[in-house]
Order: C-alpha cells, then structure tokens, then sequence
C-alpha cells in the first residue's frame, strides 16, 4: 500500500515509517500539515497517518479539508491525547481511526492495513466466506463445510469482524474497540479466553484452522 | 432562613435595625414627651394668668365683682371651667355644678373628670388649680383637657405605627438584603465546589453590574485562569514525563517485536524474547493506569461525561469476563436491573468495574462464585462485586486503595496495585464513593455513583 505519514516528530516519523516499509508498503514522509495537505491532495495515496498536532496546520484541519475537497482517503490520526473526546474530535473530522502515542509496531501495522484494505463485504444473501466457514448476518447463524456452528452474540459479532477482515492482523484493542465497544486494556488476557473459545467452536475437529494467533500482535482469521 | 440569619450581612442588618430602629423610637418618644409637657405647661400657664387674674379683681371689686366676671366667662368659655364657692364649698357660681372632688385632694393643682352633657366623650378629662380666697371662699379655675388628651392619643399611636413601620421595614431589608448577597456568595460558592471537584472550565458568574462581588468574581477569575495555565503546564509535564517513559519502552517492545519474527531465531532465545514482550506489556500498562489514574484525579475527563446505562456497562464487562470466570471455575452471577442512568463516563465506569472483576476472578477459589449485583439505593447506583476470596483485613482497606498497594494476601498473584486506585479515582470523579466490605468471607468492592447529574454543596 502507498501511505502518506504526516508527522513533525523525526523519531516517531521514522520510527513508524521503518515499521510500515518492513511489512511491505511504500511509505512518504511530509514534516508539517501545508506539506502534508499538497501531497495528500493528490489522492495517490491508500492511507493517510496523521499527527494531530503539526505545524502550520493542524491535523484535524487537514483532513476536515481533505474531506471538504473530496479526498476520502481513510485516515488514521496519531496523538499524544488519548482522551475520549480527543478521539471523537479526531473521527467528527472526517478520520477514520486514531491510535495514541506511544503505539507499538504491531498496533500500528494492523490499524494501518485495516483502513487500506477495504472490509470485506457480504455477499447479496447477506453470508461472509472465509474457506469453508460461513456466516450468515440476516439468520445470525454460522456453518463450517455445512456443519451448524451454535455461537453466542458476542461470539458472533467477533467473528464478524474477524471474517470482515480475513486475512489481516486484528489486535486485541481493535477487537475490544469493534465488539465491546470499549477502548482500554483489560489487565487480564480476557481477549485470548474469547478467542480461544471461538476457535474451540470453528476449528476444532478441522484439519485445517482458520483462526490463527499472530505472537506479539493479535490474531487473523484466514483459509 | 436559618442560613440566612447566620450570614455577615444580616448580622450587620441586624445590628442597623437596632441602631436605626432604636434610634428612631427614641425621637419618637421624645417627641411625643415634648409635645405633653408644652400641652401641659401651656394648660397650667393659661390656667395660672387666669387666676391671678381673678384674685386680683376679687381684690379690687369684691365679692360681686368677682361674681359678675365669672358669670360672664362661664356663658362664653367653653374651654374654661369656673367655680366659686362659699367656705363650705357649696357653689355660688361657675359652670359646674360641684366641687368635684372631696376637698383634701384639690389643694394647688389637680386633675379630675366631669360630665359634660352633649359631649361625645360624656365624660371629660380637666386640668384645675385651686385657690382659697379671702373671706374663706373656693376659686377653682380649671380647663377642659379632653381635645388635647385625645389629640395625644392620637399623636401616640401615629408615633406607635411608625415605629413599627420602622422596624418592619428595617427587618425586611436586611432580609432582602441577606438573601441577595447569599445568593451570590452562593454562586461563588458553588463554583468553587464545582472547581474543587475538577471541572476547571467553570468560572465565577458576573452580573454585569461592576459591583463589589462582581469585582470579586473578577478578581477569582483571572486567579482561575492563572491556576488553570499553571496546572495545565504540569499537567503536560507530567504527561510528558510518562509519554517520555513509555516511548522508549515501546521501542523496546518493538525491537523485540521485529527481532521475534526474523526466522533466525533460536528456540531458546524466542522464550527469552517473549517473556521481555511480556515484560514491557506489564511496564506499558502501568504507566497506561498510572496516566488514566491521574487524569481522573484531576476530573479534566468530566467534560467527557453524559447519561451512562449502568446496567448495560455492567452486563458488557460481566460478558467481557465471563469466559475468564468461567476457565477458572469462579462463575459470574449477575442481577441486573433495567436500565439505571447515571452521568457518568462510560468507559472509566468499564475500566473500574472490570478492575473489580479482574481482582474478584484473581482472589477467588475455585469453584467459589462471583457475584456482580447493580441496584438503585436512594439517590445513588450501587454496583457491587463480591467474592469469596480471603478479603481485605479492615485495618488495611484504606491503604488497599492506594497506589502500588500489594497488600500480604496478594503476593502471589500478578499485578500492579493499580485496580483499586483506579476504581477509587473513578468513583472520586463521578462524586462517588468505593466502599470495600466484608462478604464473611471474602470482598464487597461497592461502587457508589450519585443517580443524576451530581450537585454540590
């Protein structure tokens, strides 16, 4: 993926932008919101991170002009404020996800290829495919290779988002965030309890798993 | 209105109303005692001419002279009363029919009451003097008081009802007065509650009218404003500080991160690596807690507030831990209400509750069940969690709140001592309290939220 990294601090700029190129992507840097505003402009870009303090012109005006210009690139806004209204201010002005500082690598690797790859779409019939898993989102129900799967509603919306993003790293925040709603770190694994029952109930008595741990960073659903 | 009267300014009303008022009844009254003594002088002297008078024409023209002047008088005087009687006191002429009173009490000057036909009053008061003349007869000139007495009546209760108006209105003032100063200091009061529970955006109100409290109110304003920019100077340093902490330390974890993943690592090494991953995940969590603990102490995070369903919260974190309980045979019996609205901010309520839980399911023996109860108690949201662990001695409940408390029982579990610091700040922000109890045996962690928007003073 292309991503453009707005942000005025060197060691976070190059420390993010090192962890994006080992994985693969092509990453440019701009040092303040004017720079940042001209290159994003352009629209040559999958995914923008910004700083939400920058100089010149802050974060959230770059964007909520980006917007204003049509460019719908998605967005994820990097801060020092972790605050809840910090975050709102962030996603009202026009972002579409916000990861505060300090971050780890995985973290960010994951929210940045969450943005960039569309989430996957269910079928007109309303069913997500993954392998042979399916899951039906108008009869709330979940098979494997035709084999009914019982799940629980918070076990279902799990994997929702899972299969929505086959194939991706989804960290345990991202999944607090998309189930529970919830944004801070449960100081027990309680994440990994939910996630191994999900995958006692799609995996088990499968030769193949679906339902994969990725150490140090969260989990992937892929066939 | 008991507030009222122990406010300064109605002690100072108090205090005018006294002065002023006793002030005004002394005029009053002197006024009053004036306006007696001149009527009664003024009656006596009048009286005194006219006897003179008459003395000195009995000496001069006799008996008959005498006689003559004061039939005369007596048909024209209404005012004046005369009466001339022989040694005996029997009447030779006047205008009244008797002497009035037994002789021994008219010697000089003396009162008394007459009846005159025709009167309203029927009975009239007069003022007399008595005068022994020679020959052995009885003058006794005398004047009808009874207009004047009554204009002094009159006088008296105008005197009377002013008096009372005075003090009427002297207490109606330094209530009116008391009231509107103690609803402004009131308003600085509660503002400054508001300011001490940490909602730094509130600001004295001013009423426009550059008075003294408006002056005042000023005057704490700007002081606020220098406050704010000052703590907020320390707040970005102290923020800056664990930013600063946390940032190396997330580099750690990421070096490590990338050098786990290089395929070139040996099995050993990788157990290494994941444990130091493990390690800077506890460190980086704690700063987390230690930055969220402090940003709830200083009740910044109230402006993020707004109607919480308590009930849906505690039914979203029982669920959240629900498997954990579960994988550890320490279930979680939940009786929840319907929805319970509080002004609260949901995701702390989340975090405190889960930190009750996560020590409930820590302390917990096996089998021994967990019980999550959310119930309305008066004006407050009483959310309990209770286990069956060993609990918390009494004596060591207060220092369990406390940072980095790891009390004796708890060194054989993992954490920080953070949870019920965090729980406590929680409760602190939203005006509440955490109550820890004993469930004989184990922990009653109670978190109590004021219903409502929660109103100071």
């Amino acid at each position: 993926m292309r991503i453009l990294l707005v942000e005025d601090d060197r060691e976070t700029a190059a420390y993010a932008s090192r962890a994006l190129r080992e994985s693969g992507h092509t990453v440019d840097s701009a040092n303040d919101g004017d720079q940042g505003f001209l290159m994003a402009q352009t629209g040559f870009y999958d995914v923008l991170v910004v700083d939400r303090m920058l100089p010149k012109q802050d974060g959230l005006t770059l964007v909520r002009r980006l917007r204003a210009e049509q460019v719908q690139t998605p967005v994820l806004f990097l801060s020092a404020l972790g605050d809840v209204d910090e975050r709102v201010k962030g996603l009202r002005a026009g972002g579409d996800d916000y990861l505060a500082k300090p971050f780890s690598f995985s973290e960010l690797l994951a929210r940045v290829e969450a943005l960039g790859r569309r989430a996957a779409k269910p079928m007109t019939n309303g069913i997500l495919k993954v392998g042979d898993l399916e899951l039906n989102l108008l009869a709330r129900s979940a098979s494997r290779n035709g084999t009914a799967i019982d799940l629980l509603p918070r076990e279902f919306a799990l994997l929702e988002y899972l299969m929505r993003h086959a194939g991706q790293v989804v960290t345990r925040t991202m999944m607090l965030e998309a189930v529970w709603d919830y944004r801070f770190d449960p100081q027990t694994n309680v994440i990994d309890v939910h996630m191994s029952r999900l995958r006692a109930k799609i995996d088990k008595g499968f030769a193949t798993p679906l339902l994969h741990t990725v150490r140090g960073a969260g989990y992937c659903l892929r066939a | 209105m008991p507030r009222l009267l122990r406010t300064s300014v109605f002690r100072i009303a108090a205090i005018y109303l006294a002065l002023f008022g006793g002030s005004s009844i002394a005029l009053l009254a002197f006024v009053f005692w004036s306006v007696t003594e001149y009527v009664k002088t003024q009656t006596e002297s009048t009286i005194s001419i006219e006897i003179t008078g008459l003395a000195e024409h009995y000496r001069q023209n006799g008996l008959v002279g005498l006689r003559d002047v004061l039939a005369e008088r007596s048909r024209n005087q209404r005012q004046s009363l005369y009466l001339l009687t022989d040694s005996s006191f029997r009447p030779i002429i006047g205008n009244l029919d008797q002497w009035p009173l037994p002789v021994e009490q008219t010697s000089g000057w003396f009162d008394f009451d007459f009846d005159r036909p025709g009167s309203p009053a029927g009975v009239h008061h007069a003022r007399a003097r008595h005068l022994q003349l020679a020959g052995g007869f009885q003058l006794l000139v005398g004047r009808d008081v009874q207009e004047r007495t009554e204009l002094l009546v009159g006088l008296r209760d105008s005197l009377s009802w002013a008096g009372l108006l005075v003090v009427v209105l002297a207490v109606a003032g330094g209530l009116a007065m008391g009231r509107n100063t103690l609803r402004r200091v009131d308003a600085i009061a509660r503002t400054s509650q508001d300011i001490i529970a940490g909602d730094w955006s509130r600001r004295m109100p001013l009423t426009g009218s550059n008075d003294e409290f408006d002056r005042l109110a000023q005057s704490l304003n700007a002081m606020l404003d220098q406050i704010e920019r000052l703590v907020g100077g320390l707040q970005s340093v102290s923020d800056n500080i664990a930013h600063d902490l946390r940032t190396p330390l997330t580099r750690l974890r990421t070096r490590l991160e990338a050098t786990l993943m290089a395929p070139s690592v040996a099995p050993e090494s990788r157990h290494a690596l994941e444990q130091s991953i493990a390690d800077a995940d506890r460190l980086l969590a704690m700063f987390t807690a230690l930055l969220d603990i402090a940003r709830a102490e200083s009740g910044v995070l109230r402006r993020e507030m707004g109607p919480v369903d308590l009930a849906a919260v505690c039914r979203d974190v029982a669920d959240l831990y629900a498997p954990t309980a579960e994988e550890r045979s320490t279930p979680i019996r939940s009786t929840l209400p319907q929805p319970l609205i509080v002004h609260g901010h949901r995701a702390l309520l989340a975090q405190a509750l889960a930190n009750l839980l996560d020590n409930a399911i820590k302390f917990s023996p096996k089998g021994g069940t967990i019980t999550l109860t959310l119930e309305r108690a008066g004006e407050e949201a009483s959310v309990m969690v209770a286990d069956r662990g060993p609990g918390i001695a009494a004596g060591d409940r207060d220092r369990a709140v406390e940072r980095f408390t790891r009390l004796e029982e708890s060194r054989g579990t993992p954490g920080a001592g953070l949870g019920l610091s965090l729980a406590k700040a929680v409760a602190d922000l939203h005006r509440g309290r955490l109550i820890l109890a004993d469930n004989s045996p184990g922990l009653r962690a109670i978190l109590r939220i004021p219903v409502g928007p929660s109103v100071s003073l």
